[in-house]
């Protein structure tokens, strides 16, 4: 994984944090980054969590959006290269959440947080930190497919273009390595020089993954991305999603409880901008520790 | 169970129908149960046809039930408690059966003696065991119903005293056998029948373990019993 990051001379998101940062939010406990243990990961969190490798760490973070708080005192830690999901009724901070880790908050006028986040043991809200580089880091796709009216190649190439000039054949290589591993390349290497708005909905979506996936990402962010499709393509972006986390980080945020219970490893239940439980996906959704999550994953009035 | 109601009432009124179902099977192979023990102790052939008779009923109720438990899954796709209570109630489900088998058995063996000379005497044995395994039975769907995870470790212990009860008979009904062998027909018979109630307690151990795993999502067969989960806990 590693090896993938830094091969594509894509510079770290910053320096190791030793001077103290204050940038966008007011942040905490500056003196205790990444030396508390995995399990201390907020509310209930799996025992045998301390032996996996951790991406991103979250320590008390609050969210406020013009005053209002929309995340309370969130703590977790997020294993590497595997698949975390985020469940939760409408409104109970689960993109917030997710919006924090590329820092896409930062686009929204009054919003405030306190507490930290690391990804890789590096604060990413961290004054040097520059949020552009921050976001080749951890890509991120929407529930709907958002393709740019250009070409499929042009679609994929695009991150990579901005970031720096790569030659032609390694474009082309680096283009046709996403599109394999979006699984989509058998549906359009044929039609590479069309325009990526004649595919169809599932298409798309794996065309954007594909575009997040070209950067090269250690983090990839998935804010419902299957839930303006049809099952089959739902099907096969959970297939793959299976595939990309042997590389990747991924996080996901679903409503679809079916579906965080099929493709993640981990699931953080929220309810009301706090983590309720956060624990191993089988433990979860056959015995979960808080009546909260029970209530909620079992369709129950809470 | 104290859960909040589900947003679906359909989905509540499924699960209380599979529940009530399972509850009625219940109730079922208890009568059972009782009747061939009582059919044995005192001869009563006519006991012997109820027992029979209440097979057919077992069975539907069996089949009724699997299915609209697997109705449930399909359309529900159940978790957490939900999961665990189908779970649940299939395999008690099927334990029943099975314990209607056994209370078949001891009919057969009730009728197989029917023509001996009846002296009451004969069987104080084999009716204590009966009343035990009886009572361990219904504690059992007591506690599967109540889900009372801390009273099925009680009832789950209390399988020893079943299994206590079969090795004396055999122990003394075999020396009876040895020494007079006038009454081994009779003996062995009443052996037959001790050994379907030991299943029975067997199979009221298994639905105790059951209501445990649908109170705490734990598996506590085959011993898999850890330190703090005594019945005292």
């Amino acid at each position: 994984m590693s090896s993938k990051m830094n091969d594509n001379g894509t510079p770290g998101v910053g320096r190791p944090n030793n001077e103290g940062p204050d940038s966008p939010g007011t942040h905490v406990n500056e003196s205790s980054i990444d030396t508390r243990p995995a399990v201390d990961a907020g509310a209930t969190t799996a025992s045998d969590e301390s032996t996996d490798e951790i991406s991103l760490t979250v320590r008390d973070l609050c969210l406020y959006y013009s005053g209002q708080q929309a995340l309370v005192d969130v703590s977790l830690n997020i294993p590497k290269t595997q698949v975390t999901a985020f469940i939760g009724p409408s409104g109970c901070g689960k993109s917030t959440l997710l919006r924090c880790f590329n820092r896409m908050n930062d686009l929204i006028d009054g919003v405030e947080t306190t507490g930290t986040i690391h990804l890789d043991g590096i604060d990413i809200n961290a004054k040097e930190v520059d949020a552009a580089q921050l976001r080749r880091r951890v890509g991120m796709v929407f529930q709907r497919p958002n393709p740019f009216p250009k070409t499929i190649y042009e679609n994929v190439a695009y991150g990579l273009r901005i970031q720096g000039d790569l030659q032609k054949a390694e474009m082309d290589e680096r283009v046709e390595w996403a599109l394999h591993n979006a699984a989509l390349w058998d549906e359009v290497k044929d039609r590479l020089k069309e325009s990526a708005l004649g595919l169809s909905g599932g298409q798309q979506q794996r065309l954007v993954i594909a575009r997040a996936i070209a950067v090269k990402p250690s983090v990839l962010l998935l804010d419902e991305p299957a839930s303006a499709l049809d099952p089959i393509s739902t099907l096969k972006i959970e297939e793959l999603i299976h595939q990309l986390k042997k590389d990747y980080t991924i996080v996901i945020v679903t409503h679809n409880m079916q579906q965080a219970a099929r493709v993640s490893d981990h699931t953080a239940f929220m309810y009301l901008g706090e983590l309720v439980e956060f624990g191993r996906t089988d433990t979860v959704f056959t015995n979960p520790t808080e009546s909260r999550t029970e209530d909620y994953i079992t369709g129950r009035y809470g | 169970m104290k859960a909040h109601p589900h947003i679906s009432e359909q989905f509540d009124a499924e699960l209380e129908q599979a529940r009530n179902l399972l509850m009625e099977m219940g109730g079922t192979v208890e009568q059972q149960l009782r009747n061939a023990c009582q059919a044995l102790t005192t001869h009563d052939t006519e006991l012997v046809q109820t027992v029979r008779d209440a097979e057919d009923r077992v069975n539907q109720l069996e089949i009724d039930l699997d299915e609209l438990c697997v109705h449930i899954i399909a359309l529900r796709q159940p978790a957490a408690t939900d999961l665990r209570t189908l779970i649940g109630l299939m395999k008690a489900s099927t334990d029943l059966e099975r314990i209607g088998d056994e209370a078949e058995r001891i009919a057969k063996v009730a009728k197989a003696v029917s023509h001996l000379p009846f002296p009451d005497d004969q069987y104080n044995d084999i009716r204590v065991m009966g009343a035990t395994t009886s009572a361990m039975l219904s504690k059992a769907l007591d506690v599967f119903a109540r889900v009372d995870a801390d009273q099925a470790l009680a009832v789950i212990a209390s399988d020893e005293r079943v299994d206590a009860d079969y090795d004396a008979i055999v122990r003394q009904r075999g020396q009876q056998m040895s020494e007079h062998p006038a009454q081994i027909e009779r003996a062995l018979n009443v052996i037959w029948a001790a050994r379907a109630l030991e299943r029975i307690g067997d199979h009221a151990k298994n639905i105790s373990e059951y209501a445990v795993f649908l109170a705490k999502g734990e598996d506590v067969r085959h011993g898999n019993l850890t330190a703090e989960q005594t019945p005292s806990d």
